[in-house]
């Protein structure tokens, strides 16, 4: 029996009343492990995320982290839960510094000083930069001062919402690796991604969403060679043809 | 002379007064991205809520409680304090221009509910009967009035060095982190809800010592003194002085508070006869042109927000590594 960590069944959510987004999606993020959702735009995938995290209402199913129930439990509490979120843009203060930002991630912890000095030798580029403004980062430093202040709340599962977009190549390889690292300390990560193949090369399990349902499921590395898959969502079909 | 040195100071307690009020809407707006339109009614709240706990029995109206003036002042300020949270309760979820308006509203309300409940706010005569503090030992000439402003401006400066060291405190920039992103806020587990609906009591508390202070030195207040014009003069100190900095808000009051003088007394002294029945018209059109013409060419206002860093960096022993 595998150690589920967040169990969403048959979830229906939507901004809009009887408008769903989601209809009946079923996910599992095994302990210690990277389950990425994939999918074409459209699909659901951040509306998930953001079902889970409490920021989309939910009409209709159950979601469990670590065998509780946390539907209906306010973003704000999700952090004492185990939860954290990183979203997909505006996920760092601009105006703050890079020390500002981790403060305020940092502030109900009760070994802070510890806890910062941890993620500075995690994430030496925010050390150097501390001062500097959140703001003036790249985007790849940025994602990583986001991972940190999501780390800063000791979770034991990491909401991932497409780390990727808008960084180069390399940057958005070190982040995936980064999240990919984190679960071999034991963190699990859900990570929605539209960078496909980075993405399954580095995740366990793989969720394909479209149109707001469950489509495929499987590990990662099997998915990547599933030619279902390669029609689909990675143009295969269209380049043979081409 | 003494003449201008009596006015002097009679323009500085009022502009020292509205300062205080600049700090607080500087706090709700400049610091946390509140659009409250409509100070007035905690200006209002804090000015009426004194001048009853303190003044002395009327017929006609409620009041005449005749507290101990810090008791009465800091009464306004609760009244000023506890109309801010159910308005806060009621229309904090709304953004910016909805805020704006529904605040807007509450103080329309506010201005009418005091011209009209004659049994409880004397209608439109206003709160009568109040002494004010220490007249009877200082008088109520030029002395008072010294004496009352070197008190405002020591009001000024406490309010002024806690908002300093709020901006500064985790508090402060838990405030200006949900002025940038509440997502971002609430994915580390923050209440922006919580955190808004405190800035926007303990701001309007601010403007409700404004407004006691107000109804203190004039020792009368009524409906005129609550009405929306004061809340776009507030705005357009702010707005000139320098949104999401303190010392630019306080300036921002002398200036237009100047600059709002001067145009009365320039209009009154060198406007045709016919264009001085429209006086009070074109100091609204010019309040309305300031605001406008900042806005469009100088939006950071006179004074900029500074963008504090607050705390000594720590040495990880990584500074090499560039």
């Amino acid at each position: 029996m595998p150690d589920a960590v967040l169990t969403v069944d048959a979830v229906t959510a939507g901004y809009v009343p009887d408008l769903p987004i989601l209809r009946s999606v079923t996910l599992t993020a095994e302990r210690g492990k990277l389950t990425v959702i994939i999918g074409p735009n459209g699909a659901g995938k951040s509306t998930l995320i953001k079902a889970v995290y409490g920021l989309v209402p939910i009409s209709d199913g159950i979601i469990t982290a670590d065998g509780k129930g946390i539907l209906g439990l306010s973003p704000d509490r999700m952090t004492s839960v185990g939860i954290a979120y990183v979203p997909q843009s505006d996920n760092v203060f601009r105006t703050l510094t890079i020390r500002q930002n981790l403060d305020l991630a940092l502030q109900k912890h009760a070994r802070a000083d510890e806890k910062l000095s941890e993620l500075y030798a995690r994430f030496p580029v925010l050390a150097d930069k501390q001062r500097d403004r959140a703001g003036s980062l790249s985007g790849g430093q940025r994602q990583f001062l986001a991972v940190a202040m999501a780390l800063a709340a000791d979770p034991g599962l990491i909401l991932m919402d497409e780390p990727s977009a808008g960084l180069s190549p390399k940057a958005a390889e070190e982040v995936l690796d980064h999240a990919k690292q984190l679960t071999g300390q034991g963190v699990t990560i859900l990570l929605v991604e539209q960078n496909v193949k980075q993405a399954l090369k580095r995740a366990d399990h793989c969720y394909v969403l479209a149109e707001g349902r469950n489509q495929i499921d499987g590990p990662a590395a099997d998915l990547l060679q599933d030619p279902a898959l390669g029609r689909i969502y990675l143009g295969r079909e269209r380049r043979a043809q081409a | 002379m003494i003449g201008f040195i009596s006015y002097l100071v009679f323009f500085s307690t009022v502009a020292a007064i509205l300062a205080i009020a600049v700090l607080g809407l500087n706090l709700q707006w400049g610091n946390t991205g509140l659009f409250n339109g409509g100070i007035v009614a905690s200006f209002g709240a804090g000015a009426y809520g004194t001048l009853i706990l303190g003044g002395t029995p009327q017929d006609g109206h409620l009041g005449g409680f005749e507290l101990f003036y810090p008791l009465a002042l800091a009464g306004g300020m609760a009244f000023a304090g506890g109309l801010a949270w159910v308005v806060g309760r009621l229309t904090l979820r709304l953004r910016h221009d909805y805020l704006a308006i529904a605040t807007f509203g509450v103080a329309v309300a506010f201005e009418n509910v005091m011209r009209n409940a004659t049994g409880v706010t004397g209608g439109a005569q206003g709160i009568r009967g109040f002494e004010r503090p220490l007249q009877n030992l200082l008088g109520s000439g030029f002395s008072y009035n010294l004496v009352f402003l070197v008190a405002v401006l020591a009001f000024l400066a406490l309010v002024y060095v806690f908002l300093e060291r709020l901006t500064v405190s985790p508090f402060g920039r838990l405030l200006r982190a949900i002025r940038e992103d509440e997502t971002a806020a609430r994915s580390l587990g923050k209440s922006p809800d919580r955190v808004r609906l405190a800035a926007f009591v303990t701001g309007s508390v601010i403007i409700g010592l404004a407004g006691g202070l107000y109804g203190t030195f004039y020792a009368f207040v009524s409906p005129q003194d609550v009405l929306p014009i004061l809340t776009f003069q507030i705005w357009a100190m702010l707005i000139v002085g320098g949104a999401g900095n303190n010392r630019g808000a306080m300036a921002g009051a002398f200036l237009i508070w100047g600059a709002w003088t001067f145009s009365g007394w320039a209009l009154s002294r060198f406007a045709p006869v016919e264009a001085q029945l429209y006086t009070g018209s074109i100091q609204f059109v010019l309040i309305g042109m300031v605001i406008v013409g900042m806005l469009l060419w100088r939006p950071q206002g006179l004074f900029p927000e500074r963008l504090v860093v607050s705390q000594p960096g720590v040495d990880t022993g990584n500074k090499q590594r560039d």
